[in-house]
Formats: structure tokens, C-alpha cells, sequence
């Protein structure tokens, strides 16, 4: 293993993310800001919403915002690398195995997902509080959990990225990632859909559902969530499916 | 010490569409179950090589012939359907990381990282192979000057003009200073003055005892730079040689392409039998390509045949002995087609 040029890599990737810091920062807490404003302080401030909702809706955005950030930063540049720059070539022909540059890719989109994490929870805890009822009990549970998901988010990035044709990216979002938010237990728990057993069964294949659960879980474990270790074994299990399925398809762009 | 390259019966069969010029020969395979029948397309067909270190080797052939997909095979970006590769002692195939710190490659289309800078794409580069910081600077800045590109060196390469991509392209594969050097097709797209600058540093670089692989479909190139060539058609290698060598195996040497008012059945064995013609091929029906010793001299002689014989010369072209000739003798069809 070649660290390196790993090291590189990620340099590489950093510096990019420096370079557009202002734009990322707009794409990716401009909306769930917004949508905390307008939900949780609007809704909840006319009397439409209960006041815990606050509680009960910021770690869905959390777990959105993440899941949004690490797809986007892995699957939009390779999408374009791949299809048409070909910039990505330079990186292929470093002396590092083609495996290493993927998880390179991963590690460098989860990375960008907690950091979305861990500023959204601040950011909206401003814009909810007072009555906002969030605690970190057990940091080292919430730390696996934000890692977990970013994991999935980075990898499943990965996957939709070496999968998708550039002309099918509009179809990837209203396909894939919009269904996935709705029914991803964001913006209630996954309780809440008691009434509807058989959408209760069909929406655990949904990986933002445990991102959603797990965050709640470890942030307002006073809402009834799904058990944490149950959370924990299906994020893992995603991460490495994803993350399996992301690397061959990633094989089968890179060399024809 | 340099480092050679080899192939053993290399053959190269897409499935799809490959996404470089690769437009080899389009066979339809048999279609299984229900499924439909799919396009397979035979880019390179049992290409054995053997490039010495230290030499400046050349692919010469038309678009399509297969150039391309032996780079690609040779640089670890496709994968052969069978036969094998080596740089140096390294099977290209099973070790990719050694193999990639022996070549830099500079591939037919600019594939520029348009995130970052000129300098950074180089500085960056370095990286990936490991020099530190000290020594990557430098050398960015070295070949920045030598390229003629340190006045964009802060700049995006986004709005680069073609040639400026292109010697930011080979700046950047020669960063980590590899025994191999790729070229596909450098000087297409290039003004004259940049091309006669990538030529002094194609040669430059080859004094420093490094090994260059160049596909090209100029001719003049080919000649001018190539210690030695494969001329490549439809994924074989027709002919193998110096340039020189290569003439020199055209019958005769000179070529002259004849067209005719009308065919007439005696006319190619009256012509064969003139003095100084060497082969006489039939072409389009009213013409005759004429490989012989002598040029102008030939056509009065010709002219009265002809005309003795009913069929009105109507048009003569003369070459000399060229890489051209030697294609079009070997194929039939010239390079341009």
C-alpha cells in the first residue's frame, strides 16, 4: 500500500474542497437550514407543529445532510471524470492499486459528510432553541453512528457515481435520492408508520432509515427509535454492500 | 540502465464501445438465449513487440488501426483479452504499481485536473510518486519555463488553448521523470512551432537514455523521430523496421499512381515489362500504381504505352520512397483514408 500517494490523493481533494469552500458551504447548509427554519421555528412557533417536534426533526436533517453531502461529493466528480474530463486518469496512472484510489475517493467523501454532521447540529440548534431538547449521552455510540453514516453516504456515492450516465443524473435524484429522503424516517420516526405495517417493512431497505433512527437514537433517545444495535449491524452492513458493489463498479469505468 | 517494453500475442476484443478512437473492426458475435446479438469490436489482433531500451519506437497506422489500444494495454488502462504485457521485468497486468512508476503517459485527449492550477497539477503529481515537497516544486517550475508556461503557471487550465493543454499534458507526465515515456498522437492538434519544440523535446529526453513510445499517423513525423516503427492496420503490425529499412522494402522505391481515360486488358503486362518497374498493381478499375526504380523518366515511356494501346494517360503522380508508399503497398489504401 502506497500512503503517499493516499496521502496525496486526499491532499488533493482538501485542497479542492478549500479552493470551493464557499460554494460547498451554500450546497450544503443553505437547505437544511432553511428547512429547520421554516418547519421547526415557523410550524412550531404558529401552533401547526407540537413543540418537541424541534427535537424530533433535527436529526432527521442531520442524517439528510450528511447523506446528501457524501453522495454528491463522490458521485458528481466521478460521474464528470469519468464520462467526459477524464480527469480522473491522472490519478489512475499513480502508483497506487485502483482499489486504493476508489477508498480514496470514499474516505474523502466521508470526511466531507461529518463535517456536515457535526456543523449542522450546532447550526440548527441555534435556529431551534429555546426548546430544543438535544444531548449527546454517549459520545462514543454517536461517533460510531456519524461515521457509519457517512460511511454509507460516501460509498453509495461511490456506487451511483461508477453506475450513472451524466444524462441520468436528474433521473438519480428523483429516482433514487428523493424517494430515499421521504421514506428515509427523516422528518418522523420510524414508529410513526404503525399505521401502514407493510411501508413499515418495505422502508428498512432504505439505509437513511437507520442513519435517521441512529442519529435519534443517540441524540433524543426520549423518542421511541429503532434499537441501537440493530441501527449499528444495518449501517454496517450497507457500508460494506455499498461499498463492495461501488469498487467493481468503479473497476469496470476505470479500465475498459 | 534503460527499460524495454514487450508484448506476447497481445489481442484486445470490446464488448462496448471503447471510450478512446479505438474503431477497429466491428464483428457481430452470435447472439445467445434471447438475448441480441452484441457488437464486438477486434481493436488489437496478436501484437508481439519488442521495444529496446532507450529507443524512440513508433505505432504508425490510420485512425483506428489499434494505436491506441496497445498503449492503453501497455499503461495498464485496458485490460488485454489474452496475451501479455511487460515494461521492463514487470508484467503490466499483474504489477500495476511498478509498472506505473516506470511510464508517464500523455494521452491523446488532454485530460487536465481542471480543479487546480497549471503548477498544481504538476506539484500534485509529484506528489502521487512520492517526491517531496522541495524537489516537486522545482522540477514544476523547470518544466513549466522549458514548456513555456510559467507565465500561466497560477492559472486554471480550463480556458488553456489545445496546445497549451497538450504541453502541460507532457510536462506533467515527464514530473515523475519515468524510464517510459507514452505518447499518443503528441503533435496532433499542434501548430507547427509547438510541434517543432515537442520534437526537440521528444529527442532531448530520449539523450537522458529513456524509452519513448509514440503512436503517430503522420508520416513526417514518423520518419523524422523514430529510431525504429511497426506499421500497424486493423489490429496486426504489417511491417517492422528503421524507416529507412522500411523504404528501402517498397519495390523500387519510387511510386507512381497512374489513371487512365479507359482499362485496357493488355495495358498491366505492357507496363510490367518496362524497364525499371518492379510490380504493377491494378487500382479503382482505371488506374495502376506502378512501384519502380525511376520516377519521371518512366512516363514518356508510360505515355506512349498507353496510347498505343487505346488508353489515354490522364492523370501521373510521382512519390518518392516514403512511409506513405510503404502503407499503401501493404494495404492498398493510404494513410489518410
Amino acid at each position: 500500500m502506497n500512503w503517499k500517494a493516499f496521502g496525496a490523493m486526499l491532499a488533493r481533494d482538501a485542497h479542492v474542497a478549500r479552493r470551493n469552500a464557499l460554494q460547498l458551504f451554500f450546497q450544503t447548509f443553505l437547505q437544511p437550514l432553511l428547512f429547520v427554519f421554516i418547519f421547526g421555528r415557523v410550524m412550531v412557533g404558529s401552533g401547526y407543529m407540537p413543540p418537541q417536534y424541534k427535537s424530533l426533526l433535527l436529526p432527521g436533517i442531520i442524517a439528510i445532510s450528511m447523506t446528501f453531502t457524501g453522495i454528491w461529493a463522490v458521485a458528481m466528480p466521478l460521474i464528470a471524470e469519468f464520462q467526459w474530463t477524464r480527469e480522473i486518469e491522472d490519478r489512475l496512472l499513480a502508483p497506487i492499486s485502483m482499489n486504493w484510489i476508489a477508498i480514496e475517493k470514499v474516505i474523502a467523501g466521508l470526511l466531507q459528510a461529518v463535517v456536515a454532521g457535526l456543523v449542522v447540529l450546532p447550526l440548527g440548534w441555534l435556529v431551534l432553541r429555546p426548546g430544543i431538547d438535544i444531548r449527546i449521552g454517549n459520545p462514543l455510540m454517536f461517533a460510531v453512528v456519524i461515521l457509519l453514516v457517512g460511511g454509507f453516504s460516501a460509498c453509495g456515492g461511490l456506487a451511483l457515481g461508477c453506475s450513472m450516465n451524466q444524462q441520468h443524473i436528474g433521473l438519480m435524484f428523483s429516482m433514487v435520492i428523493t424517494p430515499m429522503i421521504f421514506f428515509g424516517c427523516t422528518y418522523y420516526p420510524w414508529s410513526a408508520l404503525q399505521n401502514f405495517p407493510i411501508l413499515q417493512k418495505i422502508v428498512l431497505v432504505n439505509p437513511l432509515v437507520y442513519a435517521s433512527e441512529g442519529m435519534r437514537a443517540t441524540l433524543v433517545p426520549q423518542f421511541s427509535h429503532l434499537p441501537i444495535a440493530g441501527v449499528v449491524a444495518a449501517l454496517t452492513f450497507f457500508d460494506v454492500l455499498l461499498l463492495i458493489v461501488g469498487l467493481r463498479q468503479f473497476e469496470k469505468k476505470a479500465i475498459s | 540502465m534503460g527499460v524495454g517494453i514487450r508484448t506476447q500475442d497481445l489481442r484486445k476484443v470490446f464488448n462496448s464501445p471503447p471510450p478512446t478512437a479505438a474503431t477497429g473492426i466491428v464483428m457481430r458475435g452470435d447472439a445467445k438465449g434471447s438475448k441480441a446479438a452484441k457488437t464486438q469490436i477486434l481493436a488489437i489482433d496478436g501484437i508481439s513487440l519488442e521495444i529496446y531500451a532507450g529507443e524512440i519506437f513508433g505505432l504508425l497506422g490510420p485512425n483506428g488501426a489499434g494505436k491506441s489500444t496497445t498503449i492503453g494495454v501497455l499503461t495498464t488502462r485496458v485490460r488485454p483479452t489474452s496475451g501479455q504485457a511487460w515494461i521492463g521485468e514487470h508484467d503490466v497486468w499483474q504489477q500495476q504499481a511498478e509498472v506505473k512508476r516506470l511510464i508517464g503517459v500523455v494521452p491523446q485527449r488532454p485530460n487536465l485536473d481542471f480543479s487546480l492550477t497549471a503548477r498544481e497539477i504538476l506539484l500534485f503529481h509529484g506528489a502521487y510518486f512520492g517526491l517531496g515537497a522541495k524537489a516537486r516544486s522545482e522540477r514544476a517550475d523547470a518544466l513549466l519555463e522549458k514548456f513555456k508556461l510559467t507565465e500561466r503557471a497560477h492559472q486554471m487550465t480550463r480556458g488553456f488553448s489545445g496546445g497549451m493543454m497538450q504541453r502541460l499534458s507532457i510536462a506533467r507526465a515527464m514530473m515523475h521523470d519515468p524510464q517510459v515515456l507514452f505518447l499518443d498522437e503528441p503533435s496532433a492538434g499542434l501548430d507547427p512551432q509547438t510541434r517543432i519544440l515537442l520534437w526537440e523535446i521528444i529527442r532531448e529526453y530520449h539523450q537522458l537514455g529513456k524509452t519513448l513510445l509514440l503512436t503517430t499517423h503522420n508520416m513526417e513525423e514518423a520518419d523524422a523521430l523514430c529510431q525504429r516503427l511497426a506499421i500497424v492496420d486493423h489490429g496486426h503490425v504489417i511491417a517492422l523496421g528503421t524507416p529507412n529499412e522500411l523504404k528501402a522494402s517498397i519495390p523500387g522505391g519510387f511510386l507512381l499512381r497512374l489513371r487512365f481515360g479507359k482499362q485496357t486488358s493488355d495495358l498491366m503486362d505492357r507496363l510490367k515489362v518496362l524497364a525499371g518497374v518492379r510490380e504493377v498493381k491494378a487500382s479503382d478499375g482505371i488506374g495502376a500504381d506502378v512501384y519502380a526504380d525511376r520516377g519521371g523518366s518512366l512516363i514518356p515511356e508510360i505515355a506512349s504505352l498507353a496510347a498505343s494501346s487505346g488508353a489515354e494517360l490522364s492523370d501521373v503522380h510521382i512519390s518518392e520512397p516514403s512511409l506513405e508508399n510503404l502503407f499503401l503497398h501493404h494495404t492498398g489504401r493510404s494513410l489518410r483514408d
